[in-house]
C-alpha cells in the first residue's frame, strides 16, 4: 500500500505543522485586531468623532468571523498533542500541561465574559462598560498569547525542570523559572509586535483598496492613515526586536542561528552574511551564494572579526533542516524590510501631503496587505523547524516524542484535515474578503443580529431586540 | 494529613467532562435532528435556541482535554493515540458544525449546504464520542507507558453500540430542550421525537448495561456479584424511576421536567460509568494515581482552577438564566 511507504513520524510532523499553521493565522489577526478595536473605541469616546465608531463596526464583523475560526481550529490543537505526540505529552505534560491549562482557563473566562458584550452589547450596557469589555477581550488575547508562547519558549530554552523516576519533566521548585525561561520575553515581544503588524497591514491594505476606488472616503482615509502610522513606527521597531531575539537565540540555540545564516563552515576570522544562495546540506555548503564578507559577525557579535562556529562543529544528527530554516528566515526578514520601507514611504507621503493621493503608495500597501500573515508564518517556521531535531531543545528528540502511530492512520487523517480546512476556512476567508470589499459606510451597520455565535455564554441574544430597535 | 490531590483532580476532570456532555449534548442533539425540521422558521428557531450558548458549551471540551493533559498526562497520551481515528473524526466534525453556526447566515445561497454540514457534523461528533466511550470501556492495549494496539482496535460491536447510543441520547436531550424552549408546531414535533427517542435511549441504556459486565471480570464483579450488587443497585433502580417519570410528564404536556429528567438520567449513567471505571483512568490498565502528574503541577494548577472555575460556573449559570423562557424564530425575547 502506498501509504506504508511514508514515514509516520514525518506525516505526524506535517499534520501538526499544517493544523498549527492554519490555527496560528487566526490569533495572529485577532490579537492585533482586538487592540485596534480598543483603540478605535477609545478614540471615539475621547473625540466623539463618529467615523471611529463606523470603523469599529466595520472591523468587528471581520473580527467575529476570524475569532470563530480561531476557536474551532483551536479545539483541534488541544487534542493534537495527544493524538500525534503521546510520548511528548506524557514526558512534558507535568510542565506544559499546567501552562496550557492556565491558557484555557484565562482565555475561556475572558472570552465567555466579555466577547458577547463587545459584539452586541453597546446599546445594552452603556459606553463605558462596553469599552471595558473591549479592553478585556484585548487583554484576553494577550493573556492567551502569554501562556502559549511561554510553553513554546520552554520547549526552545527549557529551564527550571527536574526529572522524576518515570522520566517525566517536572518542576524543580519554582514555576516562575519555567514560565519566564530565557527566550520567553524576547519571543513574546517579537510575536506580539508581529501580530500588531499583521493587523496594521491588513487594515492598511483594506484602506488602500478603498482609497484606490474612492480617495475621498473619510473612513478609508482614517484607517489607512492609522495603519501607516503603525507601519512607520512598529515595523522599524520590529527589526530591532527581531535582532534582539536573534541574539538571544545565538546565546541559547546557536545551531538554529547557523541554519538561519547558512553557516555550514566555521569562520574563525569573521563570518560573511549570506544574502541568497541554495543550501546544499549533502555537500555542507551554500551553492551560488551571494555574500557580504564579515557582516554576519558584525550583526551577531558586533565585531567584524569575531569568530563564528558553523554546523561543522555540530554532529550531523543534531542539524536542523537547513534549507527550510534558511529560506523561511529570509522570507520573514525580507518582508520585514519591505514593511519598514512602506512605513517610511508613507511618512514621506504624509510630509508631502500626498498620503491619500499617491496611487503608487496605495497599490504598494494593497500588495502588502497579507504580508504580515506570511511573515508571521515564515517566522514561526524558522523558529520551530530551527529547533529540530528536538521537541524540547537538547533534551528530547522529535523522533522520541511521537505516538506509536500507523502511517495509514496519520496519512488518512492528514488528507482529511487538508480537505476540511481548505473547504471550511476557504469559505470563511471568502466571507471575510466579501466584508472587506465593501466600503466602510457613514452609518456602518451593526454586526448582523441573527447569528449569535462566538459570543460564548453571553447575553447576546437578549440584546437583539435592542439592536433591532435601533435599525 | 496530606490531601489526595489526585482524587480532587480526577473529580475536576470528571466534572468538566460531565458538564461538557450535558451542555454540548443538547446542542449536538439539535444538530442531529436538525434536518427533520421544516426549512425556514422551524430551523431558524431551533438554531437560535442554542446559538448563544453552543460556543461556551464546547469550550468545556477544551477544558476537559487540556485538563487531562495537565493532570493525567500519561492517560492523555495513551487515550488519544489509542483512539486516534474517532478523535480526529470528532474534531473535524466539530469544525464543520461550529462554522455552520456562522456561515449559514452569512451565505444564504448555500444555506442548505451549511445545514447539512451542521447536522452531519453533529451526528458524526456524537457517534465519535460514543465510540470513544465504548473503546475506553472495553480497554486499550498498553505496554509500559505506550499504546500497544493497532489503529483499528477501537472498532468493535460494543463501541459501535455505544456510538449509536450516545447519538440517540444526545438527540433525546436536544428534543427535550426544544420542548422546553419552543412553541407551536416545532414544539409538537419535538414532543413526538422525545417520546420515541426516550424509548430508544432506555433501550440503549439497557443494551450497554447488559453488555458492559461481560467486557471484563472487574466490571462483572462490581455489578453482578452478591453482595456488591446491593451497593450499586440504586443506580439502575433510579434510572427506571426517572424513565417512568419522564414518560408520564412528557405525556402530561409538561415542558421543563422532560429535559430535567433527561439530565437526571444522564447523571445516573455517568455515575454508573464512574462505578465501572474507578479507580482507573484507562480502564483495566492505568489507575488515576499511576497517570497523575507531579504534585507541584497539581498544586500550581489548583490555584488557577480554584480562582477561575467558580467564575465560569457562575457566569454560565447566569447566562442560562438570561436566556430562560421561549425562543422565537428571531431569537429570545428580552
Amino acid at each position: 500500500m502506498m501509504f506504508d511507504l511514508l514515514d509516520p513520524l514525518l506525516l505526524a510532523r506535517i499534520q501538526f505543522a499544517f493544523t498549527v499553521s492554519f490555527h496560528f493565522l487566526f490569533p495572529a489577526i485577532t490579537i492585533g485586531l482586538a487592540s485596534y478595536l480598543a483603540v478605535l473605541e477609545g478614540l471615539w469616546l475621547k473625540t466623539g468623532r463618529e467615523d471611529y465608531m463606523n470603523l469599529f463596526r466595520y472591523w468587528i464583523k471581520i473580527f467575529a468571523l476570524v475569532f470563530a475560526m480561531g476557536v474551532v481550529s483551536g479545539i483541534v490543537m488541544s487534542y493534537q498533542f495527544g493524538t500525534n505526540w503521546a510520548v511528548f505529552s506524557d514526558k512534558a505534560g507535568p510542565i506544559i500541561g499546567p501552562l496550557m491549562a492556565y491558557e484555557v482557563l484565562t482565555a475561556f473566562f475572558l472570552e465567555a465574559g466579555f466577547l458577547g458584550v463587545m459584539l452586541f452589547g453597546m446599546n445594552r450596557v452603556g459606553k463605558r462598560l462596553h469599552f471595558t469589555a473591549t479592553l478585556m477581550v484585548a487583554l484576553g488575547t494577550f493573556v492567551s498569547a502569554f501562556w502559549i508562547l511561554s510553553v513554546n519558549s520552554w520547549m526552545q530554552t527549557p529551564t527550571g525542570y527536574a526529572m522524576n523516576a518515570n522520566g517525566q519533566f517536572i518542576s524543580a521548585g519554582s514555576w516562575l523559572a519555567i514560565i519566564f525561561n530565557p527566550s520567553f520575553p524576547y519571543r513574546l515581544v517579537h510575536t506580539l509586535s508581529a501580530a500588531y503588524l499583521t493587523t496594521a497591514f491588513l487594515v492598511g491594505g483594506v484602506g488602500a483598496w478603498h482609497l484606490l476606488k474612492d480617495r475621498t472616503n473619510p473612513r478609508a482615509r482614517l484607517m489607512f492613515s492609522m495603519a501607516m502610522w503603525m507601519a512607520a513606527i512598529v515595523a522599524p521597531l520590529q527589526i530591532v526586536l527581531g535582532d534582539l531575539h536573534g541574539l538571544n537565540t545565538l546565546e541559547h540555540q546557536p545551531v538554529k542561528v547557523m541554519a538561519m545564516e547558512g553557516h555550514y563552515q566555521s569562520h574563525p576570522e569573521g563570518a560573511p552574511l549570506v544574502l541568497f544562495g541554495i543550501p546544499n546540506s549533502a555537500e555542507g555548503r551554500v551553492d551560488y551564494a551571494v555574500e557580504i564578507p564579515r557582516l554576519s559577525s558584525l550583526i551577531l557579535k558586533h565585531d567584524l572579526n569575531a569568530p563564528l562556529a558553523g554546523l561543522d562543529t555540530v554532529p550531523a544528527a543534531d542539524h536542523p533542516p537547513v534549507g527550510v530554516v534558511f529560506w523561511s528566515f529570509r522570507v520573514m526578514v525580507g518582508l520585514g524590510f519591505l514593511m519598514a520601507g512602506l512605513g517610511l514611504l508613507s511618512l514621506w507621503a504624509r510630509v508631502k501631503g500626498r498620503l491619500y493621493e499617491w496611487k503608487g503608495l496605495h497599490r504598494f500597501a494593497l500588495a502588502m496587505g497579507p504580508s504580515g500573515l506570511v511573515a508571521v508564518l515564515a517566522g514561526w517556521i524558522t523558529t520551530e523547524v530551527g529547533r529540530q531535531p528536538w521537541t524540547i531543545h537538547g533534551l528530547m528528540r522529535t523522533a522520541e516524542s511521537a505516538s506509536p502511530l500507523a502511517a495509514p492512520a496519520v496519512a488518512a487523517s492528514l488528507v482529511a484535515f487538508v480537505v476540511v480546512y481548505f473547504a471550511v476556512f476557504g469559505a470563511g476567508v471568502l466571507y471575510i474578503l466579501k466584508l472587506m470589499a465593501k466600503a466602510p459606510q457613514v452609518q456602518e451597520p451593526e454586526p448582523p443580529h441573527i447569528p449569535m455565535r462566538t459570543a460564548g455564554t453571553t447575553p447576546a441574544v437578549a440584546l437583539r431586540p435592542v439592536v433591532l430597535a435601533t435599525k | 494529613m496530606t490531601i489526595d490531590l489526585t482524587i480532587i483532580w480526577a473529580f475536576i476532570i470528571v466534572l468538566a467532562v460531565f458538564i461538557y456532555v450535558v451542555l454540548d449534548g443538547f446542542d449536538l442533539g439539535i444538530g442531529i435532528l436538525f434536518r427533520s425540521f421544516a426549512v425556514g422558521q422551524d430551523r431558524d428557531t431551533a438554531m437560535n435556541s442554542i446559538a448563544p450558548v453552543w460556543d461556551g458549551n464546547e469550550t468545556w471540551l477544551v477544558l476537559g482535554g487540556g485538563g487531562l493533559l495537565a493532570a493525567f498526562p500519561l492517560a492523555y497520551g495513551l487515550i488519544l493515540s489509542a483512539l486516534y481515528a474517532p478523535i480526529i473524526a470528532m474534531l473535524l466534525a466539530l469544525v464543520f458544525r461550529g462554522v455552520a453556526f456562522e456561515f449559514r447566515w452569512r451565505d444564504p445561497a448555500h444555506q442548505g449546504f451549511w445545514d447539512l454540514a451542521f447536522s452531519g457534523g453533529s451526528l458524526l461528533a456524537a457517534v465519535s464520542q460514543g465510540v470513544v466511550l465504548g473503546a475506553l470501556l472495553q480497554g486499550v492495549a498498553v505496554e509500559g507507558r505506550a499504546y500497544a494496539g493497532g489503529w483499528w482496535d477501537w472498532l468493535t460491536p460494543f463501541s459501535l453500540l455505544t456510538g449509536v447510543s450516545v447519538a440517540i441520547a444526545y438527540a433525546l436531550l436536544g428534543s427535550t430542550w426544544l420542548v422546553m424552549k419552543t412553541e407551536g408546531r416545532l414544539q409538537h414535533q419535538a414532543r413526538t421525537l422525545a417520546w420515541w427517542l426516550g424509548g430508544a435511549t432506555l433501550a440503549a441504556i439497557v443494551a450497554v448495561s447488559v453488555a458492559t459486565p461481560f467486557l471484563s471480570a472487574a466490571y462483572f464483579d462490581k455489578w453482578l456479584r452478591w453482595p456488591a450488587v446491593l451497593a450499586v443497585a440504586p443506580v439502575p433502580v433510579l434510572v427506571v424511576l426517572a424513565s417512568v417519570a419522564f414518560a408520564r410528564r412528557l405525556r402530561a404536556g409538561h415542558e421543563r421536567t422532560p429535559f430535567l429528567l433527561t439530565l437526571a438520567i444522564f447523571f445516573l449513567c455517568f455515575v454508573g460509568l464512574g462505578i465501572s471505571v474507578f479507580p482507573y483512568v484507562v480502564p483495566g490498565s492505568v489507575t488515576i494515581w499511576a497517570a497523575a502528574t507531579d504534585r507541584s503541577s497539581q498544586i500550581f494548577m489548583l490555584w488557577g482552577v480554584g480562582l477561575v472555575l467558580p467564575f465560569i460556573l457562575l457566569y454560565t449559570a447566569w447566562a442560562y438564566w438570561v436566556f430562560r423562557g421561549k425562543v422565537g424564530a428571531h431569537g429570545y425575547h428580552a
